[in-house]
């Protein structure tokens, strides 16, 4: 791609940042100047490089993004369809914008208690310390131009802080609603959980619409010592939509991540998931699922970097490639020096529903240190005929049975969400997509 | 039990089957009547399990010859699926392990499936659960077994437990168990022949297909036949079983040759 190509759809991307009103946090406008700064520098990825070999993006330099110019007026009947029972505090943003009469507060308790739900303009003065160490501060995050792009904008987000020894036992929902064409929004979250603070967070990316919209989040969550969280990470974007997601991760000792992510929607998507684990006994789990199908691409990079010793981490990514659609895995797991006895799985299988389906899979293991426990790999297949023809034999049609069989294999991951309305509510979605007619 | 006013329910004339181009079956010839056992016997390769499964449908063999005929149906018409809700059961000898299907699941899919074949009312998860826990009951299978993965995990002797379950279930007219006794200890037999023998009436017909005789210890067969090289060589009563037992496959051999001679 030529320069001037380059800078022409990095303006185009940038499209609408001067008019950002200035914030009150004087942090967030010096943080949104270096980022300016930074997009200008850097050049969007193309296929020339080896982190974005796989996954063409030129298609979304070709059309005009810009901010929501005026916020869609709604109403909690237009998406409770996709309020969570379980999830009573809630932060509803629509195309990007905070929407205070969607949202709800967190239980007066915890709000006594010190937790923050709030969106990140809103966050009061005593919290300010700690949106300042901790807000832009993942340093791989500072060479990605979606990120530098993400933070351009940044202006509203949402702020969850979970002060020391809380737990908060209901799921937290973050709700992004795309309801507009042609609108870029760049959502942000932060969360931090102070030592043995407890929290289960879903991060959920819905349409009300099939429109083309690109939606470019930075998610940083901070894991104090002995902090165990639950993140749930749900893309469910239009079919039209460019998804772009960086998702950084920090551990500090015997602190516990655990995540699941999963990819329906979006004509392209790409989840950056960065896990540094560096404090000693921290654990992590990060699970995946993508199901695509027509000509979507769905791209998951992870990065997990085992600093210090005695650390665990488990990844399970599926990905069901249906029709010409076309996913991407790249797991990487690092092991330093000073890392022995790191316990360390990861798997990717992928289940190719048609001729035309593809998958480009890389696992990578890199290890410094010598006493340690790694096992990765990767598994390309189909559906099996002896397991088709046993539910045949019991009368399952064969369409039931291949059904079934694809349900089944998307569902293991499902399963391993801690939320059973959410699960309920994308078993049936799977369940739909897995069905033909 | 053989009965005066039986029907024929399968009739098997000059059967022949190949897998990837080796011939199997050589013409088989065999008739089921309702209420009737059939015991088929025969050694490793002889084809018994070859003929169970071309029996019930599966694709990788290939049907070279002959015809058979179910309740007045060429079965040949008919996908596997068609057969199973037809009423042919075939229970299989390695049972298929299949992770994150919910094996209650799986079960009221199959059960609902028979019930719309049958023009009966489909059972919703809690009717259903009732009916499925009495059915384990007769098999002494751990209620936790429902909510396990299809036979994932399941030890020999529970996966064939979960092949009688879902006969009793589907409530079949032809039941082909192959091999159902292999892997099972004496207690697991016992249990498993047990109900075996109770889904057993004169409306329907059970075929075993075994390499030995213990099995007809507990489920006693109105008919044994020898199966060598793709042929049924020899058929008789209850006692064949036990002569094969005592004297070996061999024994059906040097019969032959003797008749042969003689």
């Amino acid at each position: 791609m030529s320069v001037g190509a380059d800078s022409k759809s990095l303006k185009n991307l940038l499209q609408g940042q001067s008019q950002l009103p200035a914030s009150p946090l004087d942090r967030i406008n010096q943080l949104r100047s270096n980022a300016v700064n930074r997009v200008n520098s850097l050049n969007l990825p193309t296929k020339h490089d080896e982190d974005w070999r796989f996954t063409d993006i030129s298609p979304l330099t070709k059309i005009s993004f810009q901010p929501v110019q005026e916020a869609s007026p709604l109403k909690d009947s237009d998406v409770e369809q996709f309020y969570l029972t379980e999830a009573v505090t809630r932060l509803v943003f629509i195309d990007g914008i905070y929407a205070p009469n969607l949202s709800t507060q967190i239980a007066e308790p915890f709000e006594k208690s010190g937790v923050v739900v709030s969106s990140l303009a809103a966050a009061s003065s005593e919290n300010l310390a700690a949106i300042e160490s901790h807000l832009g501060s993942q340093t791989e995050l500072q060479d990605n131009i979606f990120a530098a792009l993400n933070t351009s904008f940044l202006h509203e987000g949402a702020l969850i802080i979970v002060p020391r020894n809380i737990s908060v036992e209901m799921p937290i929902h973050l709700l992004f609603v795309a309801t507009q064409k042609e609108v870029s929004s760049h959502p942000r979250c932060l969360l931090i959980a102070e030592p043995n603070s407890r929290v289960t967070v879903i991060e959920d990316y819905v349409t009300l619409g099939e429109e083309t919209y690109i939606t470019n989040t930075v998610a940083e969550f901070v894991l104090a010592d002995s902090a165990h969280v639950n993140h749930v990470r749900i893309q469910r974007d239009s079919k039209e939509a460019f998804h772009i997601a960086n998702c950084s991760v920090s551990l500090a000792q015997n602190s516990n991540y655990q995540s699941v992510s999963i990819a329906f929607g979006a004509r392209i998507s790409r989840y950056n998931l960065n896990v540094l684990l560096k404090g000693e006994g921290a654990e992590c789990t990060a699970d995946g699922l993508a199901l695509i199908s027509n000509r979507q691409l769905a791209d998951t990079h992870a990065c997990i970097d085992h600093i210090k010793p005695h650390c665990t981490s488990h990844q399970l990514h599926k990905c069901i490639i249906d029709d010409a659609a076309h996913a991407v895995f790249n797991g990487k797991i690092i092991v330093r020096p000073d890392a022995q006895l790191t316990n360390s799985t990861q798997s990717n299988r992928n289940l190719l529903l048609t001729s035309k389906a593809r998958i480009d899979t890389k696992p990578q293991l890199e290890i410094f240190a010598d006493d340690v426990k790694c096992a990765h790999g990767a598994t390309i297949g189909q559906l099996d005929n002896e397991e088709i023809f046993y539910l045949k034999s019991r009368g399952l049609s064969e369409v039931t049975a291949r059904d079934l069989l694809t349900y089944a294999f998307g569902a293991e991951v499902i399963e391993r969400i801690p939320v059973a309305s959410l699960k309920l509510q994308l078993e049936q979605v799977v369940h739909k997509q897995t069905q033909k007619d | 039990m053989i009965h005066q006013d039986s029907k024929t329910l399968l009739k098997i004339r000059g059967l022949c089957a190949t897998v990837n181009n080796s011939e199997i079956l050589k013409g088989i010839d065999l008739t089921i009547k309702s209420g009737e056992i059939h015991a088929i016997m025969g050694t490793n390769g002889s084809g018994k399990s070859t003929l169970a499964k071309v029996l019930a449908g599966h694709t990788s063999y290939e049907i070279t010859g002959g015809t058979v005929d179910f309740e007045g149906k060429n079965l040949f018409d008919l996908a596997p699926e068609e057969r199973a809700r037809a009423g042919i059961f075939l229970g299989f000898q390695y049972p298929i392990e299949i992770p994150g299907v919910a094996n209650n699941q799986f079960l009221r899919l199959a059960f609902n499936t028979a019930q719309v074949q049958k023009n009966k009312d489909e059972l919703d998860p809690l009717e259903f659960d009732d009916l499925v826990r009495e059915k384990m009951k007769l098999l002494e299978m751990n209620p936790d077994f429902l909510d396990r993965s299809v036979n994932e995990n399941f030890s020999g002797g529970e996966k064939k437990r979960n092949e009688i379950l879902q006969m009793s279930l589907l409530d079949p007219k032809i039941a082909i168990l192959d091999e159902t006794d292999s892997g099972l200890d004496i207690d697991a037999l016992r249990i498993v022949s047990n109900g075996v023998n109770q889904l057993a009436n004169k409306d329907n017909a059970t075929i075993l297909v075994t390499h030995y005789q213990r099995m007809l210890n507990y489920i006693v067969p109105d008919y044994v036949h020898v199966m060598e090289s793709g042929r049924i060589v020899k058929t008789g009563g209850k006692q064949l079983a036990l002569d094969l037992e005592k004297h070996g496959y061999d024994w059906v051999n040097i019969e032959k040759t003797a008749a042969a001679g003689a």
